[in-house]
């Protein structure tokens, strides 16, 4: 198996899946002959020319407007949106046509294509190249989303995501385009979506469910390390899918550990976390030992300084850990 | 409505006084050094993020904001340094924000993208293209509706000319005959995408045909030229409140960004534009008027400008941790 990047993993899932489907089509500003800004299409504009792989004007609206169209007429689009932060200029598109498309057609036309972006912190990019606008898109009810944590996920999840029937937004992790390596599989394979994954179990009594995502799994691992330290153990569960979740993964795990604790980058009021902890109170509160708690960004625009404080990153991970687990 | 092409070039213009030369050229060199500053810092790991340089396209600025009265507004993109100097912000203010220093225009919480200043009715830099032209739209509302007399100038790249902000901002301000003029720095390239191959027309001054309102276009090399060109726009705008929507041929000499290699024009390109760089024409120009000593010594005042903003963006304090939480809200939500 070849070792690779985030990066690479995607890269090679979408040239699978463009060798294999010729409704595949590529779009996005500077995705073609550039490679797009984090060169994730690179290389896709040589290999299948300017009719699949194209460059679009400035215009993010346009891009995800023509995208719905031409997947109603069946091709199968995947328009990059440089950064999620300027996913706004096409969000009508979003909410108001595709996530409703297969509901009003009486589910004959499905709208099916997958938006791929990166989210997310830790680059110093500031307000308009840091943003985690998850909750944005599943409070949208039509929608799939998806977050990878690392490049074997990661293109198993993409090639799901193809296949899935509805639309997806596929939100990338930047921080861990190029820092995220392991073994990628060469050829076709899935990771389905909705399915959580345990990268860490929790053992003894003194132990806590933690949730997380993307770029900020390493950081409750990181903080795992730190509390087990401490005497205190975490069973980590990456989402991979934010939505529709495996809320059974999470609940399976709470009822284990009695304790959870939510990190995400994105503000906390409305984020996914709030969802996630009130599915647990619902279908686990007899087991609960602690309130659950989040580990959040701030409810303000994501600053261009104190990056390192804004992010829930490992050193405020720990203190929350240890309180949940001594409450 | 001038539907016949206009001229690219100019017709016979008065040379300017050359202490009003010394005073643009002055502005453009501090422009300059302050770009190759943050540069250099950037290099050295204390900018982060994202820096888009104004290198080469110093006249624009200087030349529009020169035809401007001090209270007159200027809304702007992200490659927003050079503007907000041009409008009058102390190059401090502006380095410090580079540097995310307490003492930058947005507290340091901005960078780059975030240059405001509501002394000099600097009415920001915008991250989002496009977003900024129906929101300069209704800052030439409001005056019209004060009838305060001032004017706004609305910067854009011919990339945003693609997107729905671009119209919906040109045609309210055509129907509502507001105040302003919209100045779309052609400088060829929107990130890595030449405008051939993102736009159906070379001339995004002709999108004002439909909306029915006054166009120009021309290069900028001579700032002074700028200046008489946008002068007449802003007249247009002050006195029959009328909007104009003009083009300015321009050229970066960096990358998009600092992390754009730019890969996608060639170096010679490059070197054959910069032999119009409209900061050594308007030197030569001034060495002309004023002897060589002279220019030297302006050189020196903005080389001891610059030195000073970069010294007080190094010496300043960060924010600390307290400023996170209370920007949002004003009031009882503010903590
Ligand atoms: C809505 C939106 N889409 C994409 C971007 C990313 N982006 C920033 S600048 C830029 C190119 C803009 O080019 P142009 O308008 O010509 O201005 P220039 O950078 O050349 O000054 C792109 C694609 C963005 N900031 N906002």
């Amino acid at each position: 198996m070849a070792q690779m990047n985030l990066v690479a993993a995607i890269n090679d899932a979408l040239r699978l899946a463009m060798k294999a489907d010729d409704r595949v089509v590529v779009m996005g500003e500077d995705v073609g002959k550039v490679g797009g800004v984090f060169r994730v299409t690179q290389g896709l504009y040589d290999e299948f020319g300017e009719d699949r792989v194209i460059d679009t004007p400035l215009s993010e609206g346009g891009i995800l407007g023509t995208a719905i169209g031409m997947a109603l007429y069946g091709l199968l689009p995947v328009p990059e949106i440089q950064f999620a932060d300027f996913i706004f200029p096409g969000y009508d598109q979003i909410v108001s046509e595709l996530a409703k498309l297969r509901y009003r057609s009486g589910g004959e036309y499905p709208a099916k294509m997958v938006i791929r972006t990166p989210v997310g912190g830790g680059i110093r990019g500031g307000l308009y190249h840091s943003q985690s606008p998850e909750s944005l898109f599943i409070h949208v009810a039509g929608l799939k989303v998806v977050c990878p944590s690392n490049p074997y996920d990661a293109k198993g999840l993409l090639l799901a995501s193809l296949r899935d029937p509805d639309p997806v937004l596929f939100f990338e992790p930047k921080r861990i385009y190029r820092a995220a390596r392991g073994e990628v599989p060469e050829g076709d394979y899935t990771v389905p979506l909705s399915k959580a994954k345990v990268v860490r179990e929790a053992q003894g009594s003194k132990a806590v469910t933690v949730v997380a995502w993307g770029a900020m799994l390493y950081e409750a691992i990181a903080a795992a390390e730190e509390a087990e330290k401490q005497g205190v153990s975490c069973e980590i569960v990456d989402l991979r899918t934010l939505w529709p979740l495996d809320i059974d993964t999470v609940v399976e795990s709470v009822k284990k550990t009695g304790r959870v604790v939510v990190v995400h980058e994105a503000p906390r009021t409305c984020g996914l976390g709030g969802e996630i902890v009130a599915l647990v109170n619902e279908k686990a509160f007899l087991h609960l030992e602690a309130p659950p708690c989040r580990v959040t960004g701030f409810d303000t625009p994501f600053p261009y300084t104190l990056e390192m404080d804004y992010l829930p990153l490992a050193h405020r991970i720990l203190p929350a850990v240890v309180a949940t687990a001594n409450y | 409505m001038s539907e016949s092409p206009p001229s690219p070039r100019p017709s016979v213009l008065p040379p300017p006084a050359p202490e009003h030369l010394a005073e643009l050229y002055r502005q453009m060199f501090v422009i300059r050094r302050c770009e190759e500053e943050a540069a250099r810092a950037y290099a050295q790991g204390k900018i982060g993020g994202f820096l888009h340089l104004y290198i080469g396209q110093e006249a624009v600025a200087v030349g529009a904001c020169a035809a401007l009265q001090p209270d007159d507004y200027v809304v702007t993109t992200y490659r927003d340094h050079g503007m907000a100097i041009a409008k009058g912000m102390s190059s401090k203010a502006m380095m410090a924000e580079l540097y995310g220093k307490k003492t930058g225009c947005s507290k340091g919480l901005g960078g780059s993208m975030h240059m405001f200043d509501a002394a000099t009715n600097m009415l920001g830099g915008y991250g989002i293209v496009g977003a900024h032209i129906p929101l300069a739209a209704g800052a030439a509302f409001a005056s019209k509706y004060r009838n305060d007399g001032r004017v706004t100038l609305c910067f854009y790249g011919e990339g945003a000319v693609s997107i729905g902000g671009f119209h919906e901002g040109v045609s309210l301000a055509a129907l509502w005959k507001l105040p302003i003029v919209f100045i779309c720095e052609n400088n060829e390239y929107s990130m890595g995408t030449p405008l051939s191959r993102s736009m159906s027309v070379e001339d995004t001054s002709l999108k004002a045909l439909g909306y029915g309102v006054e166009r120009d276009r021309f290069f900028a090399d001579d700032v002074n030229l700028v200046e008489h060109r946008i002068a007449a726009a802003v007249k247009r705008a002050r006195e029959e409140s009328q909007p104009t929507v003009i083009e300015v041929r321009t050229y970066r000499f960096r990358g998009h960004s600092m992390s754009d290699p730019a890969k996608y024009r060639t170096s010679n390109e490059v070197e054959e534009q910069k032999r119009r760089d409209p900061l050594l024409l308007a030197r030569r120009e001034l060495v002309d008027a004023l002897g060589e000593e002279r220019v030297k010594a302006i050189d020196a005042e903005v080389e001891a400008e610059v030195a000073d903003a970069v010294k007080f963006a190094e010496e300043s304090p960060e924010p600390d941790a307290s400023v996170l939480e209370p920007t949002t809200y004003d009031g009882p939500f503010a903590a």
